[in-house]
């Protein structure tokens, strides 16, 4: 079997089908069992301006977009202009001859032009997109069998706009894949099916199935770039899978329509991005405060403010950790890849109802929006489901319920509105053991501090089940590279380059972010090499935090906040400049720019 | 501040129907001696006893503010939630279990001020809840200024010179805003408001009753701020509670009189939980969690 690694880009106005045409040929290549990581560069504009779409090819499994790019479709001539400099040497570029009348200046390129007015008789483009004539080209130059895109043509389009579109659509795509076999010359890369044929999905479906396979019944949602995605899939699934979603008139709405549920005995979520967790800061104190378990996802986008809406950063560590005011129990998780969403949201729901709190998911639009291929059989419908000591039903009438019972464990029985025997008041303010205010006229300093003792034992339970973050790679090494979330799989590879060129260096991801047991991770770090932390923002947020919680001070930082993620040989680039000792801070240089 | 006598926490048994006095709760209430709130309490213990169900029916759910600790002095379960969140925490909880009977109570600081985008909306998505508002029209908890419902001209701590502003018409509001059962109430009027509170549980969708609570204590007149609302109140007659438009017209008279009692009530329009589907087979809150694996799996295939 060939090993290779290959990157087609889709380039072109928004309403030109590069969505279509990237799914579609990610599809494909799934079907034929390859690995796709895919990550779509784009503005906040629903026509017009300009999109590039990347599609990362492997017969190995992939957790980034890469370094290079083999082949640029090219839907207009704006994308001619603007990527003819990306494509890598040897590689192609696909352009429509009608709109591009000057070459392309390339030697070391082969240029594809291909007229669409010759190839389709639809000189008005009203039946036949270009985006189909175009991906019919590239899949003949990486040997794919066109009877698959035919499949594909068949199942997005036959249901939407009858068959005389599918025949046009497919008459055009036969006649583009043979001008290719005539015109240009294949790539030496030929793509070849693997069994089994895999999946493909969004960071955002994953970690909604996650949800769904968590036992979620109630989702609650504001439109927001780039968590909207989780909406668009609970929406449409919802009555079959017997989840309540409700779309609100703010982020304050959804997180105390979650509370609410919640509290009530269902499996609630909500997601949004950096303004809409902004707004719901106040209310996660209040689950904290009423001991309701909830998951709130942020899928964080380019800030500060309404910021970069479509672009991605790892900005909100801080919002996230400072959330609300005054102490109370909470865990932060940051997935560390699109399969780990669906993986972290039912081991959150466990770990929130275990400890009566609020859990939140700190992950980005790379991840969120980035699409992967993953073997069908890897996802656990199933995975277990623990619900705590939670009060379903009538237990001794007549006995003393106290729902904020002081414990050692600092975890009180929880009982659910409607079962009988156990009714209380639960309270924003701070209350007793039975949920009376100790605020206003009882107020009272010492079963104040009872009160908050009790909840923040509930941090040494946690910290005692989260899991330390492990050294990955040579434990010998020059190099430590430390990153969280979703810079696993780019930090990851950008490690094994500079082992393979000779700078052995390891690996250090940190998953769960809060609350942070200081020994554990010391005992990792204490190996570390010439420690780097690579991140997605300004200040170096995470490399404070580390700081903060142990004390920890690296050698170097990488830190990237102009929107687009890191591409591995950025880090392999920052690695070799901090090394030298000439700066202890590498920002990267964005080289493709939307 | 001497700490008052508490009762004893034992879970009582209702034996045969309840009573009013089944729904007094463990606290007394720190309301100031003479306050409208008292009476609204009142009034709730005994619409929830008529109803007839045990206390574990019912969900009490508040903001924040004076009348906002009602929930801490009643025997239901309770939710004493953020400022102006209330509505929204009750929602979410009447989804999770559409079985309880979800009771909202508040003041006008809470519901009209801070809470306003989610009045509106709960009541465009007609969710079936029973919505009481204490309108004093003061931020009595924060020692009185100036609320959405004062009056023009009224000095309060926050409008030393007189209110410039013009109060919102809560009535008029809920009627055009989609709310199906609405009605205004004086506290004084308890056992008209007892029934309307009784009704409006009953009644499937949204019910909102305004009910006049007058503050003693940040009202310039102190107790003769029940005589000024007793000589304007009157109940309205020859109404037409069915009719929309009649409703609407009696909610924005201006002029010397208040009128009380039921202004609209649209029983034609379902409720939002009545209208979804997943709630067919009960409360989701008791449903098994999770999807089965042939559920998965062709969420899986179409994946491919």
């Amino acid at each position: 079997m060939a090993k290779y690694d290959f990157v087609i880009a889709v380039g072109g106005a928004p309403g030109q089908g590069i969505e279509t045409a990237g799914k579609s040929i990610s599809q494909i290549c799934a079907r034929y069992g390859l690995n796709v990581f895919t990550y779509t560069a784009y503005q906040s504009l629903i026509r017009g301006g300009h999109s590039f779409l990347t599609i990362r090819i492997s017969s190995e499994p992939v957790a980034n977009h890469g370094d290079k790019i083999d082949l640029i479709i090219a839907l207009d001539a704006n994308s001619v202009e603007k990527h003819l400099p990306h494509v890598s040497p040897g590689g192609a570029l696909i352009y429509n001859s009608d709109d591009v009348k000057q070459e392309p200046e390339r030697d070391d390129i082969q240029l594809c032009p291909i007229s669409y007015k010759e190839l389709t008789n639809d000189p008005d483009r009203k039946k036949i997109m270009l985006n189909v004539c175009a991906s019919s080209v590239a899949l003949q130059l990486v040997g794919i069998d066109l009877a698959v895109l035919e499949d594909i043509i068949i199942l997005s389009l036959l249901k939407r706009k009858g068959q005389a579109i599918v025949d046009a659509n497919i008459a055009a795509a036969r006649a583009s894949y043979d001008y290719a076999a005539e015109h240009f010359m294949p790539f030496d890369v030929q793509f070849e099916k693997q069994d089994p044929p895999l999946a493909f999905g969004s960071g955002n479906m994953l970690m909604a199935m996650g949800g769904a396979s968590a036992g979620v019944k109630f989702y609650a949602a504001y439109p927001m770039s780039p968590s909207t995605g989780i909406l668009h899939w609970m929406a449409p699934n919802a009555r079959d899978l017997g989840i309540i979603v409700r779309q609100c008139e703010d982020e304050i709405s959804v997180i105390n329509m979650v509370i609410g549920a919640a509290h009530t005995g269902a499996r609630a979520m909500c997601a949004t991005s950096g303004g809409g967790f902004a707004l719901m800061s106040e209310a996660i104190g209040s689950a904290g405060m009423m001991e309701i378990p909830i998951v709130v996802v942020n899928v964080q986008r380019g800030g500060p403010s309404t910021g970069l809406p479509t672009k991605t950063e790892q900005g909100d560590l801080w919002q996230i950790l400072g959330a609300s005011q005054g102490d109370f129990p909470k865990i932060v998780v940051a997935p560390t890849s699109i399969m780990d969403g669906f993986n972290t949201i039912p081991e959150l729901f466990n770990l929130v109802d275990k400890f009566q709190c609020p859990g939140m998911v700190l992950t980005d639009l790379s991840l969120a929006e980035g699409h992967t291929t993953f073997v069908p059989d890897s996802i656990n419908w199933q995975p277990e489901i623990e619900r705590g000591e939670l009060i379903t039903e009538q237990g001794q009438t007549d006995s003393e319920y106290l729902r904020y019972q002081i414990t050692d464990s600092g975890i009180s029985p929880r009982a659910i509105p409607g079962t009988p025997g156990h009714v209380h008041v639960v309270a924003t303010d701070d209350h007793d053991e039975d949920g009376s205010l100790i605020s206003d006229e009882f107020t009272d300093p010492h079963k104040r501090r009872d009160i908050m003792e009790k909840r923040q034992r509930k941090m040494e339970g946690i910290v005692e089940i989260l899991p330390p973050p492990t050294l990955e790679g040579p434990k010998d090494a020059e190099v430590t590279l430390i990153g969280w979330g979703s810079t696993h799989g780019v930090i990851g590879e950008a490690a094994q380059l500079l082992t393979e060129a000779g700078i052995a260096t390891n690996h250090i991801h940190f998953k769960w972010l809060y609350p942070m047991d200081e020994d554990a991770v010391n005992e990792v770090l204490s190996k570390a090499a010439h420690a780097i932390i690579v991140e997605c923002n300004y200040t170096g947020q995470f490399a404070r935090f580390l700081r903060g919680e142990t004390g920890f001070k690296a050698d170097g930082q990488i830190r990237k906040y102009d929107g687009e993620p890191f591409m591995p040989h950025h880090i392999v680039d920052g690695a070799r400049e901090l090394l030298s000792g000439k700066t202890d801070l590498y920002v990267p240089y964005q080289e493709i720019v939307v | 501040m001497a700490r008052r006598e508490r009762s004893t926490r034992q879970e009582r048994r209702i034996k045969g129907a309840p009573t009013a006095r089944d729904f007094k709760g463990d606290v007394n209430p720190d309301w100031c001696p003479g306050c409208g709130d008292f009476s609204v309490l009142s009034a709730l213990q005994n619409a929830y006893a008529k109803l007839g169900r045990g206390n574990h029916d019912h969900l009490t759910v508040s903001g924040i503010g004076c009348s906002s600790n009602l929930p801490g002095y009643i025997r239901t379960y309770g939710m004493h939630t953020l400022h102006g969140r209330s509505l929204a925490v009750a929602t979410g909880a009447k989804f999770a279990n559409h079985e309880l009977n979800v009771v909202v109570t508040g003041g006008d600081g809470d519901g009209y001020g801070i809470g306003g985008n989610h009045f509106i909306h709960t009541m465009r998505k007609n969710i079936d809840l029973l919505y009481v508002v204490m309108n004093n029209e003061t931020y009595g908890l924060t020692v009185g200024q100036a609320s959405p419902t004062t009056v023009v001209g009224e000095q309060t701590k926050s409008t030393p010179f007189g209110n410039l502003e013009s109060p919102l018409n809560p009535v008029a509001m809920a009627i055009v805003s989609g709310a199906t059962y609405v009605a205004r109430a004086f506290s004084s009027e308890r056992t008209e408001l007892a029934e309307l509170m009784y009704n409006g549980m009953q009644h499937k969708g949204f019910a909102f009753i305004d009910v006049i609570s007058p503050c003693v204590t940040w009202k310039k007149e102190k107790m003769k701020i029940f005589d000024y609302w007793k000589e304007r109140v009157h109940f309205l007659e020859d109404h037409d509670t069915s009719d929309k438009a009649a409703a609407l017209a009696q909610a924005v008279k201006t002029g010397h009189e208040t009128q009380l009692g039921l202004f609209y009530h649209d029983t034609s329009r379902q409720s939002l939980d009545e209208m979804e589907p997943v709630l067919e087979n009960g409360p989701i809150a008791h449903q098994p969690l999770g999807i089965s694996q042939e559920q998965g799996d062709a969420i899986i295939q179409r994946m491919m």
